[in-house]
């Protein structure tokens, strides 16, 4: 944490966005997790991507649950709407807040404590019902705030600070998010904006659910030797799937591709998701060889990570439901309530 | 890029833009503080030992540490509501002298016994003082000579009591010569030869630029006796010789003696006063707060008029006749001024003052006396050293390189006083001292450090001036009032503390990103090395401003650089409060000029 506040004054070149916003316009309040904390940088990389896409803060929901990672949408878009919910119960609070405002943009933001352990169940069914949201998990395989025990995401194997190997085996959420239903998987590292940021904006477009998990390495009890959630670790073990670039739908395509080298997936709200292939043959949208390539990364010790699956026309929640087109929250008593006459008539139909 | 060497005393020094803008190189930052904490005196003899007239400067410098300053060009339009504005730097310095302790004298350094070596110094200004004052702490043995009665130079006789009143003058005159070994001879040089024949060990020329440009044009000898030299003029004002003018006056001239001029003119009775300048208001030589202060006395300034002829009735000054130009820029951006055709513009006046330029004259310089001259007629120098080819013989102030400034004087009077040291120890001139660096880590605690890190968004603040009513009635009465204590205060807190540096070590770097992220002006990118033109491109926010430095880090895991823009840095420490594992770290980089006392290996 830190005793003075960021200062205002801020790079002479600063531009605006479509929406008028600096950047620095979709910061919150300064961080008080530990200086180092990979969640910082995170919540920068969110900051990034509101702004590129042009976001209006006060059409974004901030969701979380406990824990150092709940604490970040403070640190971040502060002038939007915010929830900061029970242990492990964010997911179903979300569901509830996306049934009733629709217009709203979701983002879901928890920790490998919250959302593997005490919140699993939860986790498992926002995705399984498809709620349109983007739903971060800040992963760094430790219980930070109750001081370095091994949390449900910490590898098998892997030494904690103090010595101890972890016997259990880890979960990984995203074998978990592809299985569950989940129709955007991916995951980053905190340490590569360059990766994070293009891929919290291609989530953020998508319209279903998203599933981002990000290694955040935990500074004060996760970065040692032996750790395999370390800055050093995660370097050395990244195996990128492919670089993606996330253009939006009416600009202009810059960049050069050699053919062959890229795929291209237009997502619903017609955005394009270029695809750079990195060596291998990856193919995204094939959910059973996603969960091959991850299986396996798992078993060699990589931390494979890219744009892992995608379904570029999902279902959302609210199309399964058959919901009407205006947000719930809007309904008048009119709408809600036909009167007496209505039930009348409907019962009337039945008999 | 290949990594910086921060080892080399210039580059932090560099990052502190004021004080490497300075010819003295006055530790601004640290006297700043000083002043903040309330420590008059202690601000007072930093700028003591280096600039040599706290006092005099805080009125008069030309300040060129103020364009400088980092503010003017970090500070937001919106926040800080109007423009950018540097620090009031010069105006702090003013405090320190007004509010120091009445004993300060008992903080100043006596001549120690006598070494046997004489040093004759031709000009009582701030070069001679300032050679008079490194060299008698030394036990040299000093005699100043000047044709004016008292010492000071051209800060006694031409800038007006009412910019710089004398008692400041004679208090800080008075530091110098109250150390003793330093005498005063009221008596003009006529021959260097004879000067040399006097025995001295070294001679040091500081008479300045003496001479002001004529103006010639027609009629102006047929009135001359309405027609003075702006130089000339002031110094006879200063010393109670004049003490009336015309009620119309028109000073010709841009630059700051015409301001002087005029405003001297108001208040000796000029009631239409003008100045009226061949240039643009824009390209004018005068300071742009001489000129507001110009104006702000009801005084118009004139521009593209250039004179023509002095019209006059059998002596009798009438008016002057004016050219209309205009600038044309040539393909090498070379400006000339042609006329317009329109027709000639006719101010009448009463009086004419001449402030369009000064010139140096060495008379009492014989031909064979060993000095050669360049076709300016400026003497030929060692830039460094100040040695003329004569080597005993050694220029400062206006008389080396043509006018300059106080702080130039007082910068050449250091130099100049270490050559002769070196000279007269037997070492050799061209062997310049290194600057002194006190390194001190700022970190007191986990987030506390020990310099006020947060920055302002405060407003320049405006020095109170005196009523124009009461100033204009008395030429004494010193028009600028100064900062009290707690504007002082304010104004010194809207330094950015340059000299805290910010200091990455790579090896302890596990590149988590949290500099990157805090940083409120995005001044830090870790990237991948390329060439300095490249990387000035690719950064988090682009490094436009190629003056400024980019520090370029190594050692990292990953083989790339940690590259740092110094151009836009608030030293606000943030990068370093947030580093994880104390790669960054705010060190203060307190630099120091070597001066003659410490400038020897033999002592």
């Amino acid at each position: 944490m830190t005793y003075i506040a960021k200062p205002k004054l801020h790079h002479p070149s600063l531009v605006r966005n479509k929406a008028g916003f600096t950047r620095r316009d979709y910061e919150g309040a300064v961080s008080t997790l530990c200086a180092g904390c990979g969640h910082d940088s995170i919540s920068a990389a969110i900051i990034q991507a509101c702004y590129e896409l042009d976001i209006l803060p006060h059409q974004v929901a901030k969701l979380s649950g406990i824990g150092c990672s709940s604490k970040a949408p403070t640190y971040f878009v502060g002038a939007s709407h915010g929830f900061n919910t029970v242990h492990g119960r964010m997911p179903s609070v979300m569901t509830g807040a996306n049934l009733a405002n629709k217009d709203l943009m979701y983002m879901g933001v928890s920790g490998d404590g919250d959302s593997a352990s005490i919140g699993l169940g939860q986790f498992a069914h926002i995705m399984r019902r498809g709620v349109n949201m983007t739903y971060i998990v800040m992963n760094n395989g430790v219980y930070g705030l109750t001081k370095g025990q091994f949390s449900a995401t910490a590898d098998k194997g892997s030494i904690s600070k103090k010595g101890a190997a972890n016997s259990d085996e880890s979960i990984d959420l995203v074998s978990l998010a592809i299985l569950m239903g989940a129709t955007f998987v991916g995951r980053s590292f905190s340490g590569d904006k360059h990766q994070l940021v293009p891929l919290i904006k291609a989530a953020m477009s998508h319209k279903g659910a998203a599933f981002l998990d990000v290694i955040s390495p935990c500074v004060a009890f996760n970065n040692h030797a032996g750790s395999t959630k370390s800055y050093e670790y995660v370097r050395e073990h990244n195996e990128a799937v492919n670089r993606l670039d996330f253009i939006e739908d009416r600009e202009e395509i810059t960049t050069q591709y050699e053919p062959g080298t890229a795929t291209t997936v237009q997502q619903h709200d017609g955005s394009l998701l270029r695809l750079r292939k990195l060596g291998e043959e990856y193919d995204p949208s094939d959910k059973v060889a996603a969960m091959k390539r991850v299986q396996e990364g798992l078993a060699e010790g990589e931390v494979v990570t890219g744009l892992l699956y995608l379904d570029p026309t999902p279902k959302d929640l609210h199309q399964n439901l058959n919901t009407v087109d205006v947000a719930l929250n809007t309904l008048g008593t009119a709408d809600l309530c036909p009167g007496s006459a209505t039930l009348d008539r409907i019962n009337a139909s039945l008999r | 890029m290949k990594p910086t060497d921060i080892t080399n005393p210039d580059y932090f020094h560099k990052v502190v833009d004021c004080q490497w803008a300075c010819p003295a190189h006055t530790p601004v930052p640290e006297y700043i503080r000083l002043i903040a904490h309330g420590r008059y005196s202690d601000a007072y003899m930093i700028n003591w030992k280096s600039n040599v007239f706290p006092g005099i400067l805080g009125r008069t410098c030309d300040r060129p540490c103020e364009p400088a300053c980092r503010r003017s060009r970090v500070e937001d339009e919106t926040l800080v509501k109007g423009k950018k504005e540097p620090v009031a730097i010069c105006r702090l310095k003013r405090v320190a002298a007004d509010y120091k302790d009445e004993e300060i004298g008992a903080r100043m350094p006596k001549a120690p016994e006598k070494n046997g070596k004489r040093v004759a110094c031709v000009g009582g200004g701030p070069a001679s003082l300032t050679v008079a004052r490194d060299l008698a702490v030394l036990g040299y043995e000093i005699v100043i000579y000047d044709q004016d009665p008292k010492l000071g130079g051209f800060i006694r006789t031409q800038i007006p009591h009412f910019r710089l009143p004398e008692s400041v003058i004679d208090e800080e005159v008075g530091f110098i010569t109250g150390i003793g070994n330093i005498e005063f001879r009221h008596q003009k040089i006529d021959s260097l030869k004879k000067l040399l024949g006097d025995g001295y060990d070294a001679i040091f020329v500081g008479c300045g630029a003496p001479r002001g440009r004529e103006l010639d044009v027609p009629g102006r000898k047929e009135a001359a006796a309405n027609i003075h030299i702006g130089i000339d003029w002031l110094s006879s004002v200063s010393f109670g010789h004049t003490t009336s003018v015309g009620k119309r006056v028109i000073v010709l001239g841009g630059g700051n003696t015409a301001m002087d001029c005029c405003r001297t003119a108001r208040r000796l009775g000029g009631e239409d006063v003008k100045v009226i300048v061949r240039s643009g208001f824009e390209e004018m030589k005068a300071s742009p707060w001489e000129k507001e202060d110009a104006m702000g006395e009801d005084i118009p300034i004139l521009n593209m008029l250039v004179p023509k002829e002095v019209k006059h009735d059998n002596g009798r000054i009438q008016g002057v006749v004016f050219e209309k130009v205009k600038a044309e820029y040539d393909a090498k951006g070379r400006r000339s001024l042609v006329p317009t055709g329109e027709p000639d513009a006719f101010y009448p006046c009463d009086d004419v003052l001449v402030a369009i330029g000064q010139e140096n004259a060495f008379p009492w310089i014989e031909k064979d006396a060993g000095i050669e001259f360049d076709r300016w007629g400026l003497p030929k120098l060692n830039e460094a050293t100040l040695q003329s080819t004569e080597p005993k013989v050694f220029f400062g102030g206006d008389a080396a390189f043509g006018p300059k400034n106080i702080i130039w004087a007082a910068a050449h009077g250091h130099d100049a006083a270490i050559s002769i040291h070196k000279m007269l120890i037997g070492e050799k001139v061209e062997e310049r001292p290194a600057p002194g660096v006190n390194i001190v880590s700022q970190k007191m605690g986990i987030h506390e450090w020990s310099y006020d890190n947060a920055p302002t968004i405060d407003h320049r603040f405006k020095v109170p001036h005196r009523k124009k009513e009461e100033a204009l009635k008395d030429i004494m009465a010193e028009v600028e009032l100064g900062f009290d204590p707690k504007l002082a205060y304010e104004e010194a807190r809207r330094c950015l503390n340059c000299d805290v540096q910010t200091v990455f070590s790579g090896k302890l770097c596990i590149e988590c990103d949290a500099c990157v992220d805090i940083c409120p002006m995005d001044c830090i990118t870790f990237t991948e090395n390329g060439e300095e033109k490249d990387l000035r491109a690719r950064l988090m926010a682009p490094a436009m401003n190629p003056t400024q430095d980019l520090y370029i880090g190594n050692d990292l895991k990953t083989g790339r650089v940690m590259v740092k823009d110094e151009d836009v840095c608030l030293h606000c420490g943030l990068c370093a409060e947030r580093c994880p594992t104390g790669a960054w770290d705010m060190r203060k980089y307190y630099t120091e000029m070597t001066h003659a006392e410490h400038a020897c290996r033999q002592q």
